[in-house]
């Protein structure tokens, strides 16, 4: 139905543009000027802002790229020589790339999946109509508000063996005693849980956020029409409500799942360079600051930026075959 | 806190921090610059915390700095470059700049020259980015630096030789470290190395004479006071210590390693690695036994504070830690003040080494500096035996003079440093950083990874097998 309106308007909106040109046929080689002009005036536009991409993500780009070909170090007077694939090849040599590729690829899948879930679930109560509706959508998202390495700070002492309150309240419930309390960051077969918690927790409230906006957008008369139809919820909202939010649902994925898998500040916070924690953004820069191999950091760089733009890639695809 | 350039709102910081303001006045100057309340708020804890630290306020800060005249007698600081402007960059360390600042005060009536003290950053790895940065910068910016003890094999190549300026009596362990083929890249100005801290009222309790001396006796000392303890205090734990994967692993690792008879992570003098040694690796094996035993699970996460917290609360028999905890343990409102001795760490025999790392800080000159001589006479001066014995007194930083640790009136100000002597004198070990120079972050890197995976349950063998492994490439890269 609502197709059938939309394809008639644009008609209509062709016949208008059709009158309008026929009628103003003398003015045409004006018009044409003027949309050359129009053109010229948006290039000078647009410019500026070229030109800031180019100076600050285009040239780093291609210096990373003339970089892991090189032994570059940081603040250094010896000699880079070039040493062509050799910083690929020691970086896929190396276990603790991979091993934090792998804690990388449990924390994008972990945190992304329980994100939009619970951000669905949240986006879908706070589109219903109920009291004090405004005062809950604000206070949702003062985690999300929250600057990540006060949040980070904030968790490290919650998940503390001694101090920390998650302890605390399972020592309450009968869970726990001192002699089992858990370093909940600190320990290995905790510790990725433990991230995964603070991210969900903080990023969370942004899903929703995205997710509302794209409820916002159905038009309610569809559902009216689902019930007149006899549709139950259920139906409703597998045959109605996902089809219709899925541009949104894409675009938040596409967020979501190229913020997590650059993630840095908060885990760097929380745990450093532990190993059970170390995430590929960590390793990249433990490699190029901390070891001040500049070249030799750039090379699992420019791997982070390829498999970014190859997500990227079928996301963009994805969401063309949606609306193709 | 990183503050670089003097500017109305560093200044109230600073002010505030130091104490010199009344909360009225900070606030007042606070909303004059319209600077937001939770600032202000930030301002006034701080200034709280500065004003308990400072230690005794019937004193104003800086009065044990010597006189003009004292100081000219002994020091002789040259006037001939009066009038010329030299920029150091230190720490900042909350009340610590106060005192900082009447030093630089002092010696600019002496000499008329114009020192500019900089508050680099307050972390240390994001002040050596800032040092390295300039120094790649060719800079002239920065006169003089503070650096770490594991820095100058990093800076040697920025470095001006200050051989001529260095003084006699220094720990020569210290000026060791920071001489690089033959030139002396820092002057040794405090130092800092790993100590034990026991409860002594524990050990009275539970009927042992003194400190452990070996890790043996630490083991027992440990688990018998904490079986104790822990039927009133449930959280009690044995020995606690610096286990995160991080610079301070490579401390207490190396400690472990050198008191077990197992050499050093690369031999100073030929650069050969010879970590991978059945001792070594024994030494590993029974810190990784701790971890939920003697020590916490957590303690794999702790660094120098989460340790402290729990000691000073009094739920830990045995502490490894740097001498800043010392002071702390005995403030005011500590679970454990007056209950508690430093000494050194224990040895893996009866009678054998103990081993102590070795921290602390030098003054360094950089060769881009355009007035080198006069940053020379300021690093001349401020490490000095009078100026660390001022500095002893006022700022508890340990000094790099032997004869300090005698002095009636650095004891009567800080009465354990006699205890520390030996420590200094004979058990410190310096980290591999001078052999690696400009790698030395990689060795560190490899070797705190290696030993935070043998404490996660690792096999000990292999990782280090694997560890010399990759040492030696790194060392090959020189």
């Amino acid at each position: 139905m609502a197709s059938d309106q939309q394809a008639a308007q644009i008609t209509t909106a062709a016949e208008v543009e059709e009158q309008a040109t026929s009628e103003h046929k003398k003015s045409f080689r004006d018009r044409g000027t003027l949309a050359r002009q129009q053109e010229r005036l948006g290039w000078i536009l647009v410019v500026p802002v070229l030109v800031v991409i180019a100076i600050v993500a285009i040239y780093p780009l291609i210096e990373t790229f003339r970089l892991s070909f090189t032994d570059t170090r940081l603040a250094s007077i010896r000699e880079p020589n070039y040493v062509g694939f050799a910083n690929y090849r020691n970086t896929l040599d190396d276990p603790q790339f991979w091993s934090s590729m792998q804690n990388t690829a449990i924390f994008t899948v972990a945190t992304v999946t329980l994100e939009t879930l619970l951000g669905m679930i949240i986006a879908l109560t706070i589109h219903s109509n109920f009291r004090g509706r405004g005062i809950v959508r604000t206070s949702m998202l003062v985690p999300w508000a929250i600057p990540t390495v006060v949040s980070s700070l904030l968790w490290e002492w919650m998940f503390h063996d001694r101090f920390g309150v998650i302890n605390s309240i399972l020592k309450q419930l009968n869970l726990m005693d001192e002699s089992t309390f858990l370093a909940w960051a600190a320990n290995p077969s905790t510790a990725l849980g433990a991230v995964i918690a603070v991210d969900v927790w903080k990023t969370t409230p942004f899903m929703a956020l995205l997710l509302l906006a794209g409820l916002q957008v159905i038009p309610t008369d569809v559902y009216e029409a689902a019930y007149v139809d006899g549709a139950s919820k259920i139906q409703q909202f597998f045959h109605i409500t996902l089809p219709l939010l899925k541009p949104a649902l894409l675009v938040a994925l596409i967020f979501r799942t190229l913020d997590a898998f650059r993630v840095f500040d908060m885990i760097f916070v929380l745990n450093g360079y532990a190993l059970d924690t170390m995430s590929i953004a960590i390793y990249t820069q433990q490699q190029l600051i901390a070891s001040q191999r500049i070249g030799e950091g750039s090379a699992p760089a420019v791997l982070i930026f390829l498999t970014i733009g190859t997500l990227a890639f079928i996301y963009t695809r994805l969401i063309k075959v949606e609306e193709g | 806190m990183k503050r670089f350039h003097p500017n109305p709102v560093n200044n109230l910081y600073r002010d505030a921090v130091n104490g010199r303001l009344s909360r009225r006045e900070v606030m007042k100057r606070g909303t004059a610059l319209g600077l937001s309340s939770a600032l202000m708020g930030t301002m006034l804890r701080a200034e709280s915390i500065g004003a308990q630290a400072t230690p005794d306020a019937s004193q104003p800060l800086g009065y044990t700095i010597p006189s003009a005249d004292d100081l000219q007698a002994e020091l002789e600081l040259s006037t001939d470059f009066a009038g010329t402007e030299i920029n150091w960059m230190g720490g900042a360390d909350g009340p610590g700049v106060a005192y900082d600042e009447a030093v630089v005060a002092r010696f600019n009536e002496i000499t008329g020259m114009q020192v500019n003290y900089l508050m680099g950053a307050e972390s240390a790895t994001d002040r050596l980015t800032f040092y390295l940065q300039t120094m790649a910068a060719q800079s002239s910016d920065i006169d003089a630096a503070q650096i770490d003890v594991i820095w100058p094999g990093i800076m040697a190549p920025h470095a001006v030789d200050l051989s001529d300026v260095l003084q006699e009596g220094h720990f020569q362990r210290i000026v060791d470290n920071n001489t690089l083929n033959e030139t002396v890249v820092g002057i040794p100005w405090f130092t800092d190395a790993g100590l034990l801290y026991s409860r002594t009222d524990l050990l009275e309790e539970y009927g042992f004479e003194g400190p452990p001396e070996t890790w043996d006796q630490l083991e027992e000392y440990a688990m018998t006071i904490m079986e104790g303890e822990i039927a009133d205090t449930p959280e009690f734990t044995g020995f606690v210590w610096q286990g995160a994967a991080y610079e301070g692993l490579t401390c207490n690792a190396l400690e472990w390693q050198v008191s077990h008879d197992g050499g050093q992570i690369i031999d100073p003098d030929s650069g050969e690695v010879t970590v991978n040694n059945e001792n070594a690796i024994a030494a590993f094996e029974r810190a990784a036994g701790w971890v939920g035993g003697i020590s916490p699970s957590a303690v794999t996460g702790y660094m120098e504070e989460d340790g402290r917290t729990v000691w000073q609360g009094g739920a830990s028999a045995f502490m490894r830690n740097w001498p800043y905890a010392y002071a702390l343990g005995q403030e005011e409102g500590s679970a454990i003040a007056d209950n508690f001795t430093v000494g050194q760490l224990p040895s893996g025999t009866e009678g054998g080494e103990s081993a102590a790392t070795l921290g602390g800080w030098q003054m360094f000159v950089s060769t881009y500096s355009e007035n080198q001589e006069a940053a020379k006479e300021w690093a001349r001066y401020i490490t000095s035996q009078p100026m660390q014995k001022s500095r002893a007194i006022e700022r508890a930083n340990l000094p790099t003079y032997g004869d300090l640790y005698s002095d009636p009136d650095v004891l009567a100000a800080q009465p354990y440093y006699e205890d520390l002597f030996p420590v200094f004198s004979e058990a410190s070990v310096p980290r591999p950083s001078t052999v690696s120079a400009d790698f030395y972050n990689d060795v560190s890197i490899a070797y705190f990874t290696a030993v935070s995976q043998i404490l996660g349950g690792g096999d000990a063998a292999s990782l280090v097998e694997n560890l010399q492994a990759d040492l030696e490439d790194i060392m090959s890269e020189l």
